[in-house]
């Protein structure tokens, strides 16, 4: 887009975009907060590559879309096969479905949660103006500018909110579908647990092949003292998608967060997952894969913000990058003043198994105290001569040689993952992209 | 660990021992940049034509260009119009031809630093062109080195009996499009060295280039350009120190190196400006742009630096790895206490095949000093079985400095392999018990961890740097053995 | 030579040490034997001066003064060497230059006159084909990429040149096969003297079966409960330290 007129662009955009019609739009507050975070967007506008933390991710194509409007009128519902084709499970989990942005009690299936346990969806409460802290929509807790097009646009989402001392066995299930051409989804996830509690939350982004959906997300964690929580998260967009999301946590005393990041569909995924450790004693846990053939692109931008003393944080982040497809890395580990006895250790590996795929890699340290032990990795390469011929010695074919190395390259991030069925599912999806993977399956 | 903080901190708040100022009658130009200014430079230097068109288009583009500022690094303003861009010593109106002519207060002022610059009392086997704010005022061992074709001489010498040679060279390794300080170093650059090896010599002994700026309200902006025909090598040092004055000073330097088929130019950098004072009063700006073009196959450039003064240093000393098999080194140290802020890493671009890099850099952050490793790793498609290792290290010595790491790797060849670590620490109570507990003092035990952390770096460098480097550190061990 | 009265320490906060006596003579070796977190580590670095640890009662006397006064490298000036239980690594730092920074530091407090480099490497050389040690070794960094048992003949051969007074020496045997055990013994035999005094700090009796110990103390929750000679350490060997615990709890009922 041209420069010139970014911001009035948007203003005008705005006038004809932001609807009148979504979730709270009778409640004054969240009317304001819509509107106050559409300014901050429009001041800016789409991010171009000149900006420094979007040198990597071009969004020229996506910008020149002709609405970012919500779809503001729930879909027909896909198919009971087809659902169950996409879901991990309806087994063993607490399910919430969203059909392009839009929650669907009839698909979902939140079983009996217990007490001290809340999964409703977000929509519901802005109409209803339950209680729900209005700072959760305040500029604070943008990281990008998408964030703040978001909170205008929050289509629906879930809220969790779990009692001090509630530990949720069952993991909740947020299932994301995106069909039809040309949608914007803008969904918005809350979870706010109290002292104490645990929980694991998957979100699962499923598009049909041709959804030429663009979704941006945010997600926010506010984890109190002795919290974990795990959140998984798997981005399995159409070909055409464009997926741009927020995963931010915030952590207080001796919490600790895991997230599990895993881009294996789309056009463009970007992922900005930080979590900001305010108490001491945190424990943060940064996990992640992207596995990209044609001319995908899937982008990672991590921040781990040490604010408080001895926290500790492990970052794995392995790619493998086919076709033309690129894959991108940014993460940054920050030790605040007062920050000692940190512990932070970051990598990130790839393997570029094309000549038109690319990795841009960007491992970052930013250290402002003294008693800290932080180290970072970072390698682009191949598979290793050695091993594969050791394995070919042993008489495997050189395809399924490679293939197995690389499963178990990834596999290594993969088998972090707290629940069986989500593992499962994405080293199916693993195996079904390299050649061989089929026999592989067998051996597993 | 206060003990090593202290002590650490003793270490290396001694004194500036280069802050001294010479008196002398010098000829500056008035404040402020404009094209007269520019034609006035030119003129003093009896330019051809060439060289003033190519400072006149500099100049212009420049005035299109707005300070960079995505650094780790902050300082006031720099008024561009409240510099002189040109201030020689009075002497010798057309420069000094011999050593007999060089002002003796001058030469004074180059034995206190420890340069001699009379021949029989230097160091033998090595070469030493010395430039005073912006003009050079003595090259040593020039003769001995004409006689094997080797051309080192000022860069304003060079521009008027080796034109051609200056022409086809200068500027393509870093075009003043190139960026915001390279530019303005393009439009107003008054002296610095250059050299030329011709095919299949090896330079005889190393070349050196000391930098003095000593005139108040100036900006030194000195050019250099190396060149190293095929399988040509040569070793070349620069030293820099600065009088202590409350306010900044603006160096902007240019330096280029050209290594052409099996040809290595190694190049050593121990810079120590004026870093200010406690109170970060005063210093050096150092923004100076440093590129070597591997452009022959078989070539190899190395950089090697030891960054201790300047208030601010921001500098990036770069490989273009052209030449398929061609090697790029970058090794560094760079220390930052009290205010000073230091912005520094390297650019390794790879585009021939089987092209190797190396980068080791060794931070050190004490007092408020910040600290930022800032590097590049690029992969070309066309540079087929590339390898690079990097390895960036931090220590911390106290609580309220810091250390930074930012590389960036982008590699679009899947023959590629590019390997980066990095690790931030401090001087462990462990280390330092384990050495005092065999009888040596907290200060020492300082010191032998801090020249340790930096070993790698240090044996790259000519011996006599080498000892420099480890005294401008403070961590000088007596008769310490590798 | 060292005599140790109701010493009490502690480390953020938790105590370790609950009142220890012990006396030491020039000449004597002690063996020091006990479970797993008795305290036989603490006792070592408090000796040596370990600043992460606080003396919070108790006097240490050494030579005739007060050793809690004294800095660490001081205490080693003065003849006290601590072998450590995970000897630390010092990147980028040569043995030769650790070692002969540390020798000049403890023969200038001594009064003598430093060794340049030609007597330093004579020196050295000489201890180090006693420790059957391969002269590469000087150039390496100190204790960086060693393996358990050089990490372990390092320390010996550092005892070997300080010649200090009093040697701690903290799980010397311990990660050492049954050869390696025999040079590091022997070159701890060597050292024997009528002027100085040696201490074993050990969980096993293995070491013992080669330096033979004048006195055996078992260190167990902070106290010496026992005190023998050479055939206590057998018994534990035997026995195990439970006994001398209900032993000694027997005594305090």
């Amino acid at each position: 887009m041209e420069t010139m007129n970014v911001q009035e662009h948007w203003q005008n955009m705005a006038l004809d975009q932001v609807p009148l019609a979504l979730a709270g739009h009778e409640v004054p507050w969240v009317r304001e907060a819509r509107l106050a975070a559409f300014e901050r967007f429009a001041a800016r506008g789409f991010p171009t590559r000149r900006d420094e933390a979007w040198k990597y991710t071009d969004l020229s194509i996506l910008a020149k879309r002709a609405s970012f409007a919500p779809d503001n009128i729930p879909p027909d519902a896909p198919s009971e096969a087809a659902l169950n084709a996409w879901m991990l499970s309806r087994q063993n989990v607490h399910l919430m479905v969203f059909v392009n942005g839009h929650y669907s009690p009839e698909l979902s299936y939140p079983r009996n949660l217990g007490p001290g346990v809340q999964l409703e969806s977000l929509a519901g409460m802005l109409d209803e103006n339950a209680q729900l802290p209005p700072e959760l929509f305040d500029a604070v807790h943008e990281h990008t500018v998408l964030d703040a097009l978001n909170t205008a646009f929050t289509t629906d989402g879930a809220v969790l909110r779990l009692a001090p001392g509630t530990r949720l066995k069952t993991p909740v299930y947020l299932l994301y579908i995106a069909s039809g051409y040309g949608v914007s989804i803008y969904p918005r996830n809350i979870i706010l647990a109290g002292e104490g509690a645990e929980a694991t939350v998957i979100e699962h982004y499923m598009g049909t092949l041709d959804a030429h959906n663009f979704t941006d997300a945010v997600t926010q964690l506010e984890l109190a003292s002795g919290v974990t929580i795990d959140h998984c998260k798997l981005v399995q967009e159409g070909s055409a998608a464009f997926h741009i999301a927020g995963v931010h946590a915030r952590q207080k005393a001796g919490s600790r967060f895991v997230s599990h990041s895993f881009a294996l569909g789309g056009k463009l995924v970007r992922n900005d997952i930080t979590s900001s450790l305010d108490g001491p004693d945190c424990d943060c846990r940064m996990n992640g894969l992207y596995l990209l053939n044609g001319r995908q692109q899937a982008d990672h931008h991590t921040c781990i913000d040490h604010q408080a003393p001895r926290g500790t944080s492990r970052e794995c982040y392995r790619g493998v990058l086919d076709g033309a497809s690129r894959g991108v890395f940014d993460g940054k580990v920050i030790v605040r003043p007062g920050a000692e006895k940190t512990d932070a250790h970051q990598s990130n590996r790839n393997l570029l198994l094309s000549r038109q795929a690319e990795v841009d890699t960007k491992p970052q340290l930013e250290i402002y105290a003294d008693e800290v032990k932080c180290t970072h990795g970072a390698t682009v390469g191949q598979l290793d001569e050695d091993s594969l011929f050791y394995m070919q010695s042993r008489g495997i074919d050189a395809e399924t040689a490679r293939s197995l190395l690389v499963y178990g390259f990834l596999n290594d991030v993969i088998e972090r993952v707290p629940v069986s069925e989500l593992r499962s599912r994405i080293v199916d999806m693993v195996l079904d992209r390299l050649p061989q993977g089929e026999s592989i399956k067998e051996l597993l | 660990m206060d003990a090593a903080n202290r002590q650490l901190d003793e270490l290396i708040s001694r004194d500036y021992q280069h802050g001294f100022y010479t008196e002398l009658e010098s000829d500056t130009v008035p404040l402020g940049l404009n094209e007269d200014i520019i034609r006035l430079i030119s003129a003093k230097k009896h330019e051809p034509e060439f060289m003033l068109e190519w400072r006149l288009q500099a100049y212009r583009h420049w005035l299109t260009l707005s300070e960079p500022h995505w650094a780790h690094i902050h300082y006031q303003p720099i008024d561009y119009q409240d510099i002189a861009y040109y201030s020689a010593p009075k002497s010798g109106k057309d420069g000094p031809q011999s050593l007999a002519e060089v002002d003796p207060e001058l030469l004074r002022t180059y034995e206190k630093l420890g340069i001699p610059l009379k021949e029989q009392e230097m160091l033998a086997g090595v070469a030493v062109d010395a430039v005073f704010d912006s003009v050079s005022v003595a090259t040593t061992f020039k003769d001995k080195l004409a006689d094997l074709g080797i051309i080192f001489c000022p860069f304003s010498e060079a521009v008027q009996k080796y034109p051609d040679l200056v022409r086809t060279y200068l500027g393509t390794v870093v075009p003043f499009t190139d960026n915001f300080y390279a530019c303005l170093n393009s439009a107003v650059f008054s002296d610095g060295s250059f050299c030329y090896i011709p095919p299949g010599v090896r330079c005889p002994m190393e070349l050196s280039t000391y930098f003095r700026i000593n005139a108040k309200n100036t900006g030194q902006f000195e050019r250099t350009l190396i060149i190293a025909d095929k399988d040509a090598y040569v070793s070349y040092l620069e030293g820099c120190t600065a009088p202590m004055r409350d306010e900044h000073q603006l160096h902007a330097a240019v330096v280029e190196l050209i290594a052409l088929e099996d040809a290595q130019i190694k190049y050593s950098t121990v810079q120590n400006w004026y870093p200010g004072d406690k109170e970060g009063r005063g210093g050096i700006y150092n923004f100076v742009t440093k590129r070597g073009d591997c452009r022959g196959a078989r070539s190899h450039i190395s950089w090697t630096q030891v960054e201790t003064g300047s208030a601010i240093t921001w500098k990036y000393p770069s490989v273009i790895l052209r030449g398929d098999e061609s090697f790029g080194e970058f090794y560094s140290v760079a220390l930052t206490n009290h205010h000073q802020q230091a912005d520094t890493g390297t650019k390794m671009i790879h585009v021939g095949r089987n092209t190797r890099s190396t980068v080791i850099s060794k931070g050190i952050s004490a007092g408020l000093g910040q600290n930022a490793y800032r590097g590049l790793i690029k992969v070309l498609a066309s540079a087929d079985g590339a390898r690079n290792y990097t390895q960036c290290d931090s220590l911390l010595l106290g609580h309220r400095c810091g250390a930074h790491t930012f590389p960036y790797i982008e590699v679009k060849n899947p023959d590629a392999q590019v390997e980066h670590e990095a690790s931030t620490s401090r001087i462990g109570e462990d280390q330092l018990f384990y050495c005092t507990q065999r009888g040596i003092s907290p200060e020492d035990a300082v010191s032998m961890i801090v020249s340790g952390f930096c070993k790698a770096v240090f044996k790259e460098l000519p011996m006599e740097f080498a000892v420099e480097a480890q005294k401008l550190l403070g961590v000088s061990l007596e008769g310490g053995t590798g | 030579m060292l005599s140790i009265r109701n010493l009490h320490a502690s480390r953020d906060g938790k105590e370790i040490l609950r009142g220890i006596d012990l006396d030491i003579q020039a000449g004597e070796v002690h063996a020091i034997m006990g479970p797993n977190g008795s305290g036989k580590s603490t006792l070592a670095q408090v000796i040596a001066g370990q600043p992460g640890y606080q003396i919070t009662e108790g006097e240490v006397a050494y030579l005739g003064q007060d050793l809690m006064e004294l800095s660490p490298e001081e205490r080693a000036r003065e003849g006290i060497f601590l072998g450590f239980q995970y000897p630390v690594e010092i990147p980028g730092v040569s043995i030769a230059m650790f070692l002969k920074t540390s020798l000049n530091a403890i023969r200038r407090q001594q009064g003598l006159p430093e060794v340049d480099a030609m007597e330093f490497l004579s020196l050295v050389r000489e201890k180090m084909k006693l420790m059957q040690m391969n002269e590469a070794f000087l150039t390496r960094a100190v204790n960086e990429g060693f393996s358990g048992g050089e990490k372990k003949r390092n320390e010996v051969l550092q005892l070997a040149m300080l010649e200090p007074r009093l040697a701690i020496l903290d799980e010397t045997d311990s990660g050492l096969d049954i050869d390696a055990l025999e040079v590091v013994a022997n070159g701890i035999n060597g050292l024997r003297s009528a002027g100085r005094a040696i201490v074993l700090v050990t969980h096993y009796q293995r070491l013992l079966n080669y330096i033979k110990p004048d006195v055996v103390h078992v260190l167990a929750q902070g106290r010496i409960l026992k005190s023998g000679g050479p055939e206590l350490a057998l018994e534990l060997e035997q026995r195990g330290y439970g006994w001398v615990e209900q032993e000694s709890k027997a005594v305090a009922a």
